[in-house]
């Protein structure tokens, strides 16, 4: 990194360089999240689609349904039939047709809608977001140093991710549509076309997730040699700001994670296209669908708390600033993420516990599982204790730390029913699960990344978001989101199954007709209140207030860096003295000590 | 929440239910206890003009105090659900000499039960295989075998509290008893292809004398 000196100072860069083929960490986080917010809109897209279904089965969707009243009477009456004029001449009309004909969403392609929701969510926005955003943007920053350890695989990694939404993307327009076996592919469903009728949809699906892998590997491996080799003098394991503790503790989970899942798709591509049976059986012999499961969970459980980890960081900075407080228990909010990381490897049977597994192994992964309570205690108590005897300032990063927080909690509580065997008989694969995932990802991650985003926008681009859309972007998903998934946990006690098309077939299930018709209503609300956020992002970005250089009167490194922050970040590379929360320091003038700020005082690493 | 439960007929399922409610209302109380506290201190400790937060970086005995309640909780819930569990789901602790054994199998998108038939082999001329509808005496010890031919499926009835998934080419064991006589829904709960929403069978709970006439009826002597 000694050739960084040089490049800190006026150094023209062609707009290639600059903003496409960028080897400079804050620019790959910004695409990244630019990456992200794209990818949401399609997710959130494909949602609305089936949500549709579940509250109007078999009913023509609105504009789309308009399109089978054009063909049928030939008029243009509407904007919409004008739309629907053009597409029709071109040859998208054959797609129309065959996935929703007469405008009415088909049930094979429902279970596409749904596979690929969940598909770009978990690998297309929450995990593109929080670690390669966040990750890229904040770990040199607020480590002290002018770049990740490796540029180039830096770059990379986000070119592999880009290759691997290109590929995804394609798989809507094969024939036999794309992937429509869940978005945990579960064999022999996954492995045989002739179960789904989908050929290459799913090959596409495995292949992208593969090349995901890939971005997730490079990404990995230069967060934690960055971490572990390129702190600011003084920066000592114990004076990390907690979100890059959850970034280096995800960045070990992806290492270790995602090339199992890599290894499952190879095997599963195998099955496809050479029938070597790895997850099936033949008369002669073959493999075992639980295979699948196995190796799909093994990765998919550490999947689910790199989803969450970085939100439990960003959530830890932001209520700590926002008390203007130290961290309470600065040590045990460490030790519980890495405990949170260690037993995210030894609970994925808890996914299994109805799939013919050995019983007596589910009662070993039920305690397993019902451990990861206390972890999750430990960080809950542990904000409460932060904001106990705090300056709580309300600003908008704060209601989103607040929301992750109160959200988090009922998606941690709700997953003690599920880890328990017995009760998970009766509400495994219904909406009692669809529920808390959406508690735990949407209500915790989501509300974290919008509360970071929100808090680095200016340090990110120079000027503030937009304070009033942001509030009202807070309140209108605060609310849309839990009139949309808190009903989803009645669904489930109700019996309600997930990944069906119409609940109405069921003679159990038609006091939900009316439930189902509300979250329809809220799931569509919630939907357009995220075109507020992205209009006030990308608004802002040009058009926002100017941002003084700390405006939050931060601790941390990433705002001693000038702003806009310059090619390697800072003049001089800053030494550390003290940990990061040092807020309301007794007999201090300011309620803020810079982590730089040098004094006789002791250095605490928190307690 | 919980009125939403369908009602139970299995002899297990108010051991389930009981295990539901007692998790409902710890979970509930301390949602209730947290968000009291969360909103508690978001009011006194707001921001105030010329009040300025106290220094406090942690309390050891706190993080023990509160490290070990939850522990203790999860390992005395574990404890009451081990015996739950083991005696739905683990075949060795099953009640032994069943009245019915029948073989279900899930197949794209129906389910086939199969009954041996007076000389209680399975494989033999006697076998009737019925779709979708499954017939049983009330109060009487039910095994089923189940299986699958395609892919991967799940018995599921909610009133029995019952949830198994069906693999191919292979058995799993389960058992029930039903306590109440009546109709009831067998859906598809796993993922099964476009026709997996719809997949459904009956569950038919027979008074005594009237399941001996539907057997009277099925192999007439």
């Amino acid at each position: 990194m000694h050739d960084n000196e040089h490049t800190s100072h006026h150094h023209e860069e062609s707009f290639i360089r600059k903003y496409l083929f960028s080897l400079d960490h804050k620019m790959i986080g910004k695409q990244f999240l630019i990456y992200g917010l794209l990818m949401f809109f399609l997710g959130g897209g494909l949602a609305l689609l089936f949500r549709w279904q579940l509250a109007y089965p078999d009913q023509p969707l609105p504009i789309i349904g308009a399109s089978q009243q054009y063909m049928d009477e030939g008029e243009v009456v509407t904007g919409a039939d004008r739309m629907w004029e053009r597409i029709y001449e071109s040859e998208k009309e054959e797609w129309l047709e065959i996935n929703m004909p007469n405008g009415v969403v088909d049930p094979a392609f429902y279970n596409m809608l749904f596979t690929m929701h969940a598909t770009v969510m978990v690998f297309f926005v929450v995990v593109p977001i929080l670690v390669g955003a966040f990750g890229n943007f904040l770990i040199p920053l607020m480590i002290g140093t002018r770049d990740m350890a490796f540029p180039i695989l830096n770059m990379l990694s986000f070119w592999f991710a880009v290759l691997a939404a290109v590929i995804m993307t394609i798989g809507f327009f094969v024939p036999g549509g794309h992937a429509a076996a869940g978005w945990t592919g579960y064999a022999p469903l996954s492995s045989d076309a002739q179960w789904t009728g989908v050929e290459w949809g799913q090959i596409l699906w495995g292949l992208s997730l593969f090349v995901q892998g890939l971005s997730s590997l490079v990404g990995s491996i230069n967060y934690i040699t960055t971490i572990i080799n390129m702190r600011a003098p003084g920066m000592t394991f114990f004076r990390l700001p907690l979100v890059i503790w959850s970034l280096f503790i995800v960045a070990i989970l992806l290492l270790l994670a995602f090339p199992v899942l890599s290894s499952a798709i190879v095997l599963l591509v195998f099955d496809r296209l050479a029938g070597t049976t790895f997850f099936t059986t033949t008369a002669e012999g073959g493999g075992d669908p639980l295979l699948w499961q196995h190796l799909f969970w093994f990765f998919g459980h550490p999947e689910v708390y790199i989803l969450i980890l970085p939100g439990m960081g960003i959530a830890s900075e932001l209520v700590a600033v926002f008390s203007r407080k130290p961290i309470f228990g600065y040590r045990s909010m460490v030790y519980a993420m890495i405990a949170i990381a260690f037993l995210g490897w030894i609970v994925w049977g808890h996914h299994m516990f109805q799939s013919g597994m050995r019983p007596g192994l589910g009662s070993v992964f039920m305690t397993t599982t019902m451990l990861i309570a206390v972890p999750s205690a430990i960080k809950t108590f542990n904000w409460l204790g932060t904001m106990f005897k705090g300056s709580i300032r309300f600003t908008t990063p704060m209601l989103h730390a607040i929301a992750f927080v109160s959200m988090f909690v009922i998606g941690g509580l709700s997953g003690i029913y599920m880890a328990n065997t017995p009760v998970d008989i009766f509400i495994h694969d219904t909406y009692y699960i669809v529920a808390h995932i959406h508690y735990v990802v949407f209500g915790g991650s989501l509300f974290a990344v919008f509360g970071g985003i929100i808090f680095w926008f200016p340090k990110m681009y120079g000027r503030y978001m937009n304070d009033t859309l942001s509030k009202i972007h807070f309140w209108l998903t605060f609310v849309a989101f839990n009139c949309t998934f808190f009903p989803m946990h009645i669904l489930g006690v109700g019996g309600h199954m997930r990944r069906i098309s119409n609940p109405m077939q069921y003679e159990f299930l038609q006091g939900f007709e009316g439930m189902n018709i509300f979250i329809t209503m809220s799931a569509f609300t919630l939907g357009f209140a995220q075109l507020i956020l992205v209009f006030n992002f990308f608004w802002s970005i040009f058009r926002g207030k100017v941002a003084e250089q700390n405006p939050w009167h931060v601790n941390t490194l990433e705002w001693e860096a000038p702003t806009p922050v310059p090619h390697g970040n800072f003049g001089q590379i800053p030494t550390v003295y003290r940990g990061p929360y040092e807020y309301s320091v007794p007999d201090e003038e300011d309620d803020w000590i810079p982590q730089t700020r040098p004094e006789h005082a002791p250095a605490t690493g928190g307690d | 929440m919980l009125q939403w439960l369908p009602e139970n007929v299995s002899t297990f399922g108010q051991g389930v239910d009981n295990l539901f409610y007692a998790i409902y209302y710890i979970t509930l109380i301390t949602l209730i206890l947290v968000m009291a506290t969360l909103i508690t201190f978001l009011i006194k400790y707001r921001y105030q003009e010329g009040k300025k937060a106290t220094y406090i970086e942690g309390s050891t005995t706190l993080e023990i105090v509160w490290t070990a309640a939850t522990t203790v909780i999860v390992f005395v819930l574990a404890m009451f659900s081990y015996p739950q569990w083991n005696k739905i789901k683990s075949p060795t602790s099953f009640p032994e000499n069943p009245d019915v054994v029948v073989q279900v199998s899930g197949k794209q998108f129906n389910w086939d039960m199969t009954y041996p038939g007076p000389d209680n082999e399975f494989g033999t001329d006697d076998d009737l295989t019925l779709e979708n509808e499954l017939h049983v005496p009330v109060n009487a010890v039910v095994h089923i075998q189940l299986t699958a031919v395609d892919v991967i499926h799940s018995f599921f009835v909610p009133q029995l509290r019952l949830k198994q998934d069906a693999l191919p080419s292979r058995f799993i064991d389960m058992w029930f008893e039903a306590t109440k006589a009546g109709r009831y829904e067998i859906p598809c709960a796993e993922l099964c292809g476009f026709g997996h929403s719809g997949m459904l069978g009956y569950l038919n709970v027979h008074a005594q004398t009237d399941y001996d006439a539907w057997l009277q009826e099925r192999w007439p002597q």
